[in-house]
C-alpha cells in the first residue's frame, strides 16, 4: 500500500470538486461574480451614443454563452451555432411582421422554434462525434442560409426582413431610438439566461457533461445514456442562441441574411475561445473585447481590426489555456511572487 | 438449492470480416464465481467483454443478465441491469479528482445525475459513499487528487472502485494488474481478494500468479472458442492448453 500512495496529496482548487458549488473563496469570488454585471450596469449610465453597440455586446455575449455550454462544458464542436441564432433571429421577425408585434411573444416563440430544431438535428446527427459532426453541422447552416437567401417572400432575401414593428414591452416600455429599452431588455434576458447556464453547469447533469466531454466512453460504462444528456444539452444552447437572435431582430428591427452565415458561427466561436471555455464569464469578456477591438482599431483602417483580433486569438490560444480570464490568474502569480520577495531578502 | 446462473451466454458469435473473434462461445456465471480467462493474444478476451458489456454487438448468441436477455441493450443499459467493467486501458475521467470520478458513477447508479434541481441531499450522501469506497480499497488519502497526476497504479485501483460503486452482480475485469510495476502489484491483490462474495467475478489476467490464486475456475479462450473450462489445476496439467498458450509463457 504504502509503495502506491508514495505521492503525498497535493492541494487542489476547490473549484475542481463536485463539492465546491461556487469557482472561488469567499469576497473574491463575489467580487469576481459582482464586476461583470456593474459594469453592464454602470455602463447604461455612462454609454451615451454607445448604448446600441452595448446592446450588440450583451446579445452576442449570450450567442457565446449558449456556445459555450455546448463547446465548453459538453465538448460538442461545432460550427453550426449560426443556424439557431439566425432562427431565432428570423423566426422573432416574421413572427412580429405577420403575426403578432408583441415582444416578450415573439422571443418565446423564437425560444421555441430555434429549440425545435436544435432537437431535431441533434437528434439526427448527435451519434457522430468530431469531423464528421462538424462537417454536418456546417452543412445544416449552410442549408439554412440558402432557403432563407431563396425564400425572397418570407426573408427578404439578401436585402434582409425589413418593416419588422415591436411594440412596447409589456406595452410601457418602448424601444426608441437612444436604445434604452433595448439594452435593458438584453441585460434582462442575458441575467436570466445566465441564471440557467450557472444552474445547468453546477448540477449533477452539467457534471456529467464534463464527464462527456472528457471520455465519453467512461461515460458509458457508468450507466450514463451520452446521447440523451447530449442532446437535451444541445437542444437547451439551441434555445439559447435563438433567443439571442429574438434579441437582436427585435433590438434593431431589421434581420440581415448574415446572421445565417458561416461567418456568424466563426465570430461568437473566436469570441468564446478569446474569452475562455467553460467559465460561462469567459463569453463576457470575449465578446466585449472583440467589440472593444473592433471598435477601436477600425479608426486606423477598416479591415486592421481583423488582424489584431487574430494575433489575440494567436496569442491567447498559444499563451492563455483558459483564454483571457486567465489574464488574472497569471497576474495573481506574478502578485504572490512580488509580495514573496521583500521576506525572502 | 440448484441456483440459476447470474449471467448466462449462449452461442455467442462475432466476425470482424473475414477474422473471427467469437465463435459460439458459451459460458455460465454463478452468483459470488470467480473465474479467469486466459488465452494467447489474439484469442479474443478483451472482444468478449465488449461483446458483453455492448461496447461490440455480437452477430449471433444470447446474453442473460440475471434472467433478462440484453444482448441487444446500449451498454449504459447493462449497466443499470447489472453488469459492470474494468478497462485494459485506463477510462478515466483524468480531469476530475478522484472521489468525483467516484460519485459521477454512483449518480448515474442511484439515477439523480442528470438533475438541475433538487440534488443536493444526494449530492452530498454521493460524495460520503465515494470517500468510504475509496477506503475500502485503501486509498482514501487521495481524494482530492485529480487523475491525471496520479502514479498508474492508483489509476488502476480507481478503475475498480468505481466498477465497485456500480453494485455490479457481474463485474468484468479486463487485466486489472496490467502494466503495473511488479513492486505494486501486491496491493491490486489485496484488493482483488476482498472484493464482494456475492458479485460474479470474470478477470482476464496475463500474469499467470494472479490467475491461479484468484480464479476457482479457468475458461481458456483460443482464437475466439473455449478450448476448455476447467479448474485451475487441471488446466496448468492439460498438455493441449499448454501447448497453445502457457507453454509459451511458462516453459
Amino acid at each position: 500500500m504504502a509503495a502506491l500512495n508514495r505521492n503525498e496529496p497535493v492541494a487542489e482548487p476547490p473549484s475542481t470538486s463536485i463539492g465546491a458549488l461556487t469557482s472561488g473563496r469567499g469576497w473574491l469570488a463575489l467580487v469576481g461574480h459582482a464586476l461583470p454585471w456593474a459594469i453592464i450596469i454602470v455602463f447604461y449610465f455612462t454609454a451615451g451614443g454607445y448604448l446600441s453597440l452595448g446592446t450588440q455586446v450583451l446579445i452576442w455575449i449570450l450567442f457565446a454563452l449558449s456556445l459555450d455550454l455546448a463547446l465548453g462544458y459538453a465538448g460538442i464542436v461545432t460550427l453550426g451555432q449560426a443556424a439557431f441564432f439566425g432562427l431565432g433571429a428570423y423566426a422573432a421577425g416574421i413572427f412580429a411582421i405577420h403575426v403578432s408585434s408583441d415582444p416578450i411573444l415573439g422571443h418565446v416563440v423564437a425560444i421555441v422554434v430555434a429549440g425545435l430544431f436544435g432537437l431535431v438535428t441533434g437528434a439526427l446527427i448527435l451519434h457522430t462525434t468530431g469531423v464528421t459532426f462538424l462537417m454536418l453541422t456546417l452543412a445544416i447552416v449552410s442549408i439554412l442560409f440558402e432557403y432563407a437567401n431563396q425564400a425572397r417572400s418570407l426573408t427578404g432575401g439578401d436585402d434582409g426582413l425589413q418593416g419588422v414593428k415591436i411594440d412596447p414591452i409589456f406595452g410601457v416600455f418602448e424601444f426608441n431610438i437612444f436604445g434604452e429599452t433595448a439594452y435593458v431588455y438584453a441585460a434582462v434576458v442575458l441575467f436570466i439566461w445566465f441564471l440557467i447556464a450557472w444552474r445547468i453547469v453546477h448540477s449533477p447533469f452539467g457534471r456529467s457533461l464534463d464527464g462527456i466531454r472528457q471520455n465519453s466512453r467512461r461515460m458509458r460504462a457508468i450507466g450514463t445514456p451520452v446521447w440523451w444528456r447530449l442532446l437535451a444539452v444541445y437542444t437547451l444552447s439551441a434555445a439559447m442562441a435563438g433567443s439571442a437572435g429574438a434579441l437582436s431582430a427585435h433590438a434593431t428591427r431589421f434581420v440581415g441574411l448574415s446572421v445565417l452565415s458561416l461567418l456568424t458561427s466563426g465570430i461568437v466561436t473566436v469570441m468564446l475561445i478569446l474569452g475562455g471555455t467553460r467559465r460561462l464569464y469567459g463569453a463576457f469578456v470575449g465578446a466585449a473585447v472583440y467589440y472593444l477591438v473592433q471598435d477601436q482599431t477600425a479608426r486606423v483602417s477598416p479591415y486592421f481590426w481583423e488582424f489584431v483580433v487574430g494575433l489575440m486569438l494567436i496569442a491567447t490560444v498559444l499563451f492563455l489555456e483558459g483564454g483571457l480570464l486567465d489574464l488574472g490568474r497569471v497576474a495573481q502569480r506574478l502578485f504572490d511572487r512580488f509580495r514573496k520577495r521583500p521576506d525572502a531578502t | 438449492m440448484s441456483a440459476a446462473p447470474v449471467l448466462s451466454v449462449r452461442g455467442l458469435c462475432k466476425n470482424f470480416g473475414a477474422l473471427i473473434v467469437a465463435q459460439s462461445i458459451d459460458v455460465d456465471l454463478m452468483a459470488g464465481a470467480r473465474v479467469g480467462l486466459i488465452g494467447p493474444n489474439g484469442a479474443g478476451k478483451t472482444t468478449f467483454v465488449n461483446l458483453l458489456t455492448g461496447f461490440l454487438h455480437p452477430d449471433a448468441g444470447t446474453i442473460m443478465l440475471g434472467g433478462v436477455a440484453i444482448e441487444t441493450m446500449a451498454a449504459e443499459k447493462r449497466v443499470h441491469q447489472g453488469l459492470a467493467r474494468t478497462h485494459q486501458i485506463n477510462t478515466l475521467l483524468v480531469e476530475m479528482n478522484v472521489r468525483d470520478n467516484v460519485a459521477i458513477a454512483i449518480a448515474e447508479r442511484d439515477k439523480f445525475a442528470w438533475r438541475t434541481i433538487r440534488y443536493k441531499p444526494q449530492w452530498r450522501a454521493c460524495l460520503d459513499e465515494a470517500q468510504s469506497r475509496l477506503e475500502q480499497i485503501g486509498i482514501g488519502q487521495i481524494g482530492d487528487r485529480i487523475v491525471r497526476e496520479l502514479p498508474y497504479g492508483q489509476q488502476r485501483l480507481l478503475e475498480i472502485a468505481i466498477a465497485l460503486a456500480l453494485k455490479p452482480r457481474v463485474l468484468l475485469l479486463d487485466e486489472p494488474a496490467a502494466g503495473v510495476p511488479s513492486a505494486e502489484t501486491h496491493h491490486i491483490h489485496d484488493v482483488l481478494s476482498k472484493l464482494p462474495k456475492d458479485i460474479a467475478i470474470l478477470i482476464i489476467e496475463h500474469d499467470m500468479d494472479v490467475i491461479f490464486r484468484f480464479a476457482q475456475e479457468i475458461i481458456v479462450l483460443v482464437q475466439g472458442r473455449v478450448l476448455r473450462r476447467d479448474a485451475p489445476a487441471a488446466i496448468a496439467a492439460d498438455p493441449e492448453v499448454r501447448a497453445v498458450y502457457l507453454g509459451r509463457s511458462a516453459v
